[in-house]
């Protein structure tokens, strides 16, 4: 494998595959709290609230990337706060990266995990209510076991999404090699350069298989769990 | 073990408006669709949180809405028996029985091997529930109750959603539960037959509000609430002892008001059995018929005599200790001249005590 990438290649595939696991398992619990208020919360603000998950969904992701460096940026309020009191830097950091791919595949994870929560049956948790479990154990016990399916789907949907993530990280962490520069980052780059369309498509491929892999592990895996709580 | 409850709750141009005591043994709440049993049923369990109302556990105050007090489900020890059996599908049906154990305190709950036993559930505790035929859901879920170890068992229609076969397959369970557990149960019915067999107290609503709470026999045979039941379904209560099976296969009964034969009996001499009268399978006569084929004839006292909607009249007869209604024209009563205090002779065929219908 180390062959046939070269270093910088390499570099960028293995940046990727942190950023997005990185992304993916910081946002799950994110994700999980703001699907169940989606879909069980009544509360103002509610459509707010769906409104703001859904944005990155549908905004250019050059402007995701550039209220991302507003707000996160050496400059911007939240940047500014978090290095002073916690020494967390996101601009031009992979950190950064795995922010902006965070947040774009937010949407992708939060809306599979509601449209699982919305079909769990809330009569199964006021039974479970009614056999002593507190709320805390109704969740833990019965809600969580039957939206796993959708977890799994959604955190995979998120972390083929942070793969691929590139109009907002470029933006916001713009493209360093072995910094911030992401397998579609590289790709870019190789194709600015002239002759450098080989490497481009060695990349390419990489990552098609990816995606491809991710999709078809999520598809697998949620549906051998529903086959199991369906009990055939 | 007795629970009371005060509610009144608003709700779609409803209004409930109850008060009721539920001593030990079986408290069927008996209602027509909509007359807001379920909706006492959620209260009593902390589902539902009332607008005022107030009930107690003996003396531990789950909800008192002038007080503030709202003990939540979890806490309340009530075990709830849903219409719909509500098993957890990412279970096992034994993982099922055992979740309300796990949550229970430690301490000397029901055993689960006797449970299972006591319901036949045992080939199926390493299935899953969505494998189940709906009677065998409906007894794991009355497991699963039983096993949290609840000091109060909730039934909401639990036959409702199943047929008269699954039915009859459960029923007996229901009556080894009442007599083997000692465990009060509120259940919530609109079938009659149910009543007639699993009932020691009944509360009787409609419209939102109780229209007769009593021992099953009284309210049963009490005409004022005939209409409520329906008059087809009209009836009383008797208790009686099987005493013989005689050599043409007819069984002996004692009750306090004589002695009945039936075809079939389903408990074994020794045993008592409950049988349900039908009030329009109920004849009266002023002296006893002799040279007639119905074999059971109850001497009694016409108690009342309640003047129905149409043509018809309930009588209420005083047999022994039991009552007994029957449904005559009101054309015979103004002929034999019935009021209370009057003897008369009671003729039920034979065949009008349907084996369905006893409870063993």
């Amino acid at each position: 494998m180390t062959d046939w990438l070269s270093p910088d290649e390499w570099r960028a595939v293995a940046l990727s595959l942190r950023v997005s696991s990185v992304a993916t398992l910081v946002s799950l619990p994110f994700g999980i709290l703001t699907a169940l208020a989606l879909a069980r919360g009544r509360f103002p603000g509610h459509g707010l609230l769906n409104g703001l998950v859904h944005l990155p969904l549908i905004l250019p992701p050059v402007v995701t990337g550039y209220l991302l460096l507003l707000t996160f940026g050496r400059k911007g309020y939240v940047g500014q706060f978090l290095d002073q009191w916690f020494g967390i830097v996101f601009a031009f950091r992979w950190t950064g990266a795995a922010l902006a791919a965070g947040i774009m595949g937010f949407p992708l994870m939060v809306r599979a995990i509601r449209l699982a929560i919305e079909a769990v049956d809330p009569k199964l948790e006021q039974a479970a209510s009614t056999l002593g479990a507190s709320r805390l154990w109704v969740f833990l016990t019965v809600t969580l076991p039957l939206i796993l399916p959708g977890i799994v789907a959604g955190a995979i949907l998120a972390f083929a999404k942070a793969m691929g993530e590139f109009g907002a990280t470029i933006t916001f962490v713009s493209n360093i090699p072995g910094q911030t520069q992401t397998l579609p980052s590289a790709i870019y780059a190789f194709l600015q350069v002239p002759g450098g369309e080989t490497q481009a498509a060695r990349l390419v491929l990489i990552a098609i298989a990816v995606a491809m892999a991710a999709l078809l592990l999520s598809e697998w895996v949620s549906r051998s769990i529903a086959r199991r709580i369906a009990g055939a | 073990m007795t629970l009371s409850v005060t509610l009144g709750h608003s709700f779609g141009g409803f209004t409930l408006d109850v008060a009721f005591e539920a001593p030990p043994g079986v408290t069927v709440l008996f209602g027509r669709s909509g007359c807001g049993k379920t909706t006492v049923v959620n209260a009593v369990a902390g589902l539902l949180r009332p607008q005022r109302g107030r009930i107690m556990l003996d003396d531990q105050r789950l909800l008192d809405t002038n007080a503030r007090v709202a003990v939540p489900p979890h806490r309340r020890r009530i075990g709830y028996v849903f219409q719909d059996a509500r098993l957890f599908p990412h279970m096992t049906v034994r993982q099922n029985l055992s979740y309300g154990r796990w949550f229970a305190r430690r301490g000397n709950g029901p055993d689960i091997g006797h449970i299972v036993d006591l319901l036949g559930i045992g080939p199926l505790l390493t299935r899953r529930p969505g494998l189940l035929s709906g009677g065998e859901r409906q007894r794991v879920a009355i497991g699963r109750a039983i096993l949290s170890n609840p000091r109060l068992l909730l039934m909401d229609e639990p036959l409702a959603a199943l047929d008269e076969g699954r039915k009859a397959e459960i029923l007996p369970y229901l009556e080894r539960l009442r007599d083997g557990l000692g465990l009060p149960i509120l259940y919530v019915s609109h079938s009659v037959a149910e009543v007639a067999r699993l009932a020691t107290t009944v509360i009787l609503l409609d419209g939102g509000r109780v229209r007769a709470a009593g021992p099953a026999a009284c309210v049963l045979s009490d005409p004022q609430a005939a209409p409520l039941f329906g008059l087809r379904e009209a009836g009383a209560i008797l208790t009686a002892r099987v005493t013989a099976r005689e050599a043409d296969g007819l069984v002996r009964l004692d009750c306090q008001a004589g002695t009945l034969w039936l075809p079939d009996a389903p408990a074994a001499p020794g045993n008592s059995v409950r049988l349900r009268v039908l009030a329009q399978d109920v004849m009266l006569a002023l002296t006893r018929p002799e040279e007639i084929s119905a074999l059971n004839v109850l001497a009694g006292t016409v108690q009342e005599v309640i003047p129905g909607a149409g043509h018809d009249a309930l009588v209420r007869l005083r047999v022994g200790d039991d009552a007994l209604l029957a449904r005559i024209t009101a054309r015979s009563a103004g002929a034999l001249a019935l009021a209370p205090g009057r003897p008369v002779f009671a003729v039920l065929k034979s065949v009008a005590v349907a084996p369905e219908s006893m409870g063993a």
